[in-house]
């Protein structure tokens, strides 16, 4: 008999350290993107992508993440021109980066307005096995006429429906991932049994939204299913990810409001018997590094400059007064007029966050006139504010704080320049994690992105 | 000048005989796998061939034309081939990759969109075999709508007025699919992407136009989220058996393959390609290259290619049947016979190995030396894509604004 455990034990017990979870956004369409540089490289060429994945995998991160483009976004009635514009098929390109990366996990947004599941399983099932398990799906829903222009099916979906719809729709593409037996192809040559007895399983699926009968093409991929990722904020979407969702791509990268959001989302997972690991919070995030913190301060204002010019000052001040303000001075005060209410927002094809114009301008002016802000300088600190902005060290040990302290799990990090925009932080941030040891120092040799993310399998 | 004659190689499964995944190189446990099919491509682009296709369907195969079947001694399962070539792609620098994507059920946006990132990813190299999907087990995969079974002889012989007008709903949809790929391929000029930074513009407007396309079971705004590929155009091949692909081919392919069962056959066939060009309008940016298709076996006498035939036959309790010809020989005789198609006026073939990768080595080491001698096998060196190899202009855009000649300078100066 030892007396030694009761004599040692601490006096409370010690909260385990987390690892922190990063994934890394390939640069989108909008005015984040600085192009105003001869550096800035092709946002469309192959190259790029190679760069960015192959950079993000020497930073150990746990996936890279692609937006979906289906129409490009309208400004005023006409092709909005003032952002980078154009980019690959989100499934194709991340079919190529496969081939150039062998362990991150590869994220891609997909909509289940615009696909059919069949179709849609048979493709991430295919991108899992040709990654060898490293495919993930960004569940969003779509249901505007706008888009709906570019498909066959055009806008025919209420927005009540969309969550309907996106359930109905990993439930039908589950069954398809599920149809082959786990041991389904024998191929002996011997015995001339290609496949096992009993090893497809027949779908038989027929819902409000969908009627999917018959046969899957693929053989379970080595994940089974790629890992789901989920975006939407609304109590409808927060239900969404608790019962579905494995990764929740979140806008909330405020401390406090990063906490609630955590609590919140984590504490409705009980409700669905899920534990609180199944589900990884990674709001997304900008940052701005310097040698000293007024060096990253100073940076972080210039690239604002670079974010925000002139022109998309205005233009961004459009989306909410809903009017063309082409004659007011991007450095001058911001207008005094009133915004105009329509149901068809000035831009299209960009995500619309429902708030009241009338309240936003009045805020906004106020804002303006209390603290002597121009238009740009207002803008630039709504459509240019950057997470996170210091040295490495600093930076790390925000990181580290907010995934100690529940307000994430970590990040979806994205840089302002393509493709190289990472780079720095896989130099100088990376090490400083590591140093904390919250951060891997290399993969686990052929982890899924699920097992990388350290969910349940 | 001799002719030249171009050769791709149809990839699909084990090889295109039933029972190719019991020979002894075959891999049938890693026909899933990247791997397998990048060492396959790769022994074919090192032999100096144009192309490799990729098989894909909506539905499983199946030994019949019609629905699933419960054979569980062929080859089952595929993985998706856009996806497939476009993982192949950055493996490999100067041999065309043409996956098989369907028309029917698919969205002509995003198709338009992924043919054009595998022109991107394979920096010019991509292409596209268009089919479509008559199958009724496949339309309920998708469940949108049904079809009634499609018979293929039934359409051959044009005697149901059903079954044709089917076919050429079938056919209808796919030439609008391959018109809005085109058109969305075009929807960007070159230079659109100027980056200016006195006005703030990363783009001209003007230069990204609306496609606009209305057809009778779609309609598509445009224009594509991805910039005109570097082949301004994918290359497109369309398989064809019959008058209504006949036409499609003749309107809107690049390449068709069509599948002469001996020389008569093949006089027909091009007569039959005659007729379709005087009843349809070509949208397609160059003359239509008719390529021949074929079956391969290949070992060094024909007494011993139609014994290992046969025995592939007696191993799969059936004889296999093609719809095109079948060539067991050797590789001379083989090389013979495409020589003589080429003679014919033909302008490539695509091979289908019966075994893989068996037939597909034989191909590379002993049919192309032998084609190579012949002199048919010239390319131009500078060819940086697969249009340039296979001699195929890049297409003007569709949309490009008219830049003005010195006369109309000349006349605007004066004015």
């Amino acid at each position: 008999m030892t007396l030694t455990s009761a004599t040692t034990a601490p006096t409370r017990t010690e909260r385990p350290i987390k690892q922190v979870h990063l994934a890394a956004h390939f640069p989108g369409v909008n005015n984040t993107t600085v192009w105003r540089d001869s550096n800035q490289a092709s946002q469309i060429a192959f190259s790029s992508f190679r760069h960015f994945a192959q950079n993000a995998e020497r930073g150990k991160f746990d996936f890279l993440f692609l937006a979906e483009g289906l129409r490009l976004r309208e400004h005023k009635g006409l092709i909005h021109d003032l952002d980078v514009v154009g980019r690959p098929n989100t499934l194709a390109v991340l079919a190529g980066i496969a081939a150039v990366t062998e362990h991150i996990g590869l994220v891609g947004t997909l909509s289940t307005t615009f696909n059919e599941p069949y179709e849609l399983a048979r493709q991430l099932a295919s991108l899992d096995q040709i990654s060898l398990g490293r495919a993930g799906w960004n569940i969003v829903t779509t249901s505007d006429a706008f888009h709906g222009e570019n498909f066959r099916r055009g806008a025919y979906l209420d927005r009540g429906d969309r969550y309907t719809r996106a359930e109905e729709f990993v439930e039908v593409a589950r069954r398809l991932w599920d149809a082959w037996a786990p041991d389904a192809i024998t191929a002996d040559k011997a015995t001339g049994e290609f496949l096992a007895a009993d090893a497809l399983g027949h779908v038989d699926h027929h819902g409000p939204q969908f009627d999917v009968t018959g046969f899957a093409t693929l053989p379970r991929s080595p994940q089974g299913s790629p890992v789901i990722v989920q975006a939407g904020d609304s109590a409808d979407g927060r239900d969404f990810a608790s019962r579905t969702a494995e990764v929740i791509f979140s806008l909330h990268s405020g401390f406090e409001d990063g906490q609630a959001f955590y609590s919140d989302v984590k504490g409705r997972l009980a409700a669905v018997g899920r534990h609180r690991d199944s589900l990884k919070i990674l709001p997304a995030a900008t940052f701005i590094l310097g040698d000293t913190e007024a060096d990253a301060r100073e940076r972080s204002r210039e690239t604002a400059l670079l974010q925000v010019s002139p022109q998309t000052a205005i233009a961004f001040l459009e989306q909410v007064w809903g009017t063309d303000l082409g004659g007011y001075d991007p450095d001058g005060p911001l207008p005094d007029i009133d915004p105009v209410t329509s149901d068809e927002g000035v831009t299209r094809g960009r995500v619309r966050h429902g708030a009241d114009p009338a309240v936003i301008a009045k805020g906004w002016r106020e804002l303006a006139e209390a603290e002597g802000l121009s238009i740009r300088d207002l803008v630039i600190r709504f459509a240019a504010k950057h997470t996170f902005v210091g040295t490495p060290v600093q930076v790390a040990e925000t990181i580290n704080r907010y995934v100690q302290e529940d307000a994430s799990d970590g990040f979806v990090i994205v840089g302002s320049t393509n493709p190289t925009g990472l780079d720095e932080f896989v130099d100088h941030v990376i090490p400083e994690l590591q140093e904390r040891g919250v951060y891997r120092t290399d993969y686990e040799p052929g982890a899924t992105l699920r097992q990388t993310l350290g969910l349940p399998v | 000048m001799t002719a030249r004659f171009h050769l791709g190689i149809a990839l699909d499964g084990a090889g295109w005989h039933p029972a190719a995944w019991r020979e002894p190189d075959a891999r049938p446990d890693e026909l899933f796998d990247l791997a397998y099919w990048v060492d396959l491509v790769q022994i074919a682009e090192s032999a100096g061939i144009d192309l490799v296709t990729f098989e894909d369907a909506f539905g499983l195969q199946s030994a019949g034309f019609g629905g699933v079947d419960d054979r569980r001694d062929e080859v089952r399962g595929r993985l998706d081939a856009l996806l497939l070539a476009t993982a192949i792609a950055p493996h490999t620098t100067r041999i065309g990759l043409v996956p098989t994507v369907t028309t029917t059920h698919t969205e002509p946006f995003h198709v338009g969109t992924a043919t054009a990132t595998l022109d991107y990813v394979s920096e010019g190299w991509g292409g596209w075999r268009v089919q479509v999907s008559g199958r009724a087990h496949e339309a309920a995969h998708v469940g949108r709508r049904s079809f009634l079974a499609l018979d293929p002889a039934a359409v051959v012989a044009g005697t149901d007025p059903a079954q044709t007008a089917l076919i050429e709903e079938l056919f209808g949809e796919a030439a609008d699919t391959v018109e809005v790929a085109r058109r969305l391929w075009d929807s960007w000029e070159d230079h659109a992407v100027i980056r200016d930074v006195p006005t703030g513009r990363f783009l001209d407007r003007d230069k990204v136009h609306y496609i606009d396309f209305a057809g009778d079971s779609f309609t598509v705004k445009g224009p594509s989220i991805t910039p005109r590929p570097p082949q301004g155009q994918p290359v497109v091949f369309a398989l064809a058996h019959q008058k209504v692909p006949y036409e499609l081919a003749t309107a809107a392919a690049d390449i068709v393959g069509i599948t002469p069962k001996d020389d008569a056959h093949l006089g027909r066939i091009l007569g039959e390609l005659a007729d379709a060009a005087k009843v349809v309008i070509r949208t397609a940016p160059e003359p239509l290259r008719v390529w021949s298709e074929a079956v391969v076996l290949i070992e060094d006498s024909r007494e011993e290619a139609q014994a290992v035939l046969a025995r592939l036959d007696a191993v799969h309790k059936a004889t296999y049947t093609s719809d095109t010809v079948i060539l067991a020989d050797t590789a001379a005789n083989v090389a013979a016979q495409l020589l003589a198609w080429q003679a014919a006026g033909l302008d490539g073939v695509r091979l289908r190995p019966a075994r893989l990768p068996a037939d597909l080595v034989r191909i590379s080491t002993e049919v192309v030396p032998l084609l190579a001698a012949a002199g048919v096998l010239d390319r131009p060196a500078d060819a940086a894509t697969l249009r340039a190899r296979l001699g195929l202009g890049v297409p003007e855009n569709r949309y490009a604004t008219p830049q003005p000649t010195a006369n109309d300078l000349i006349g605007s100066a004066r004015s």
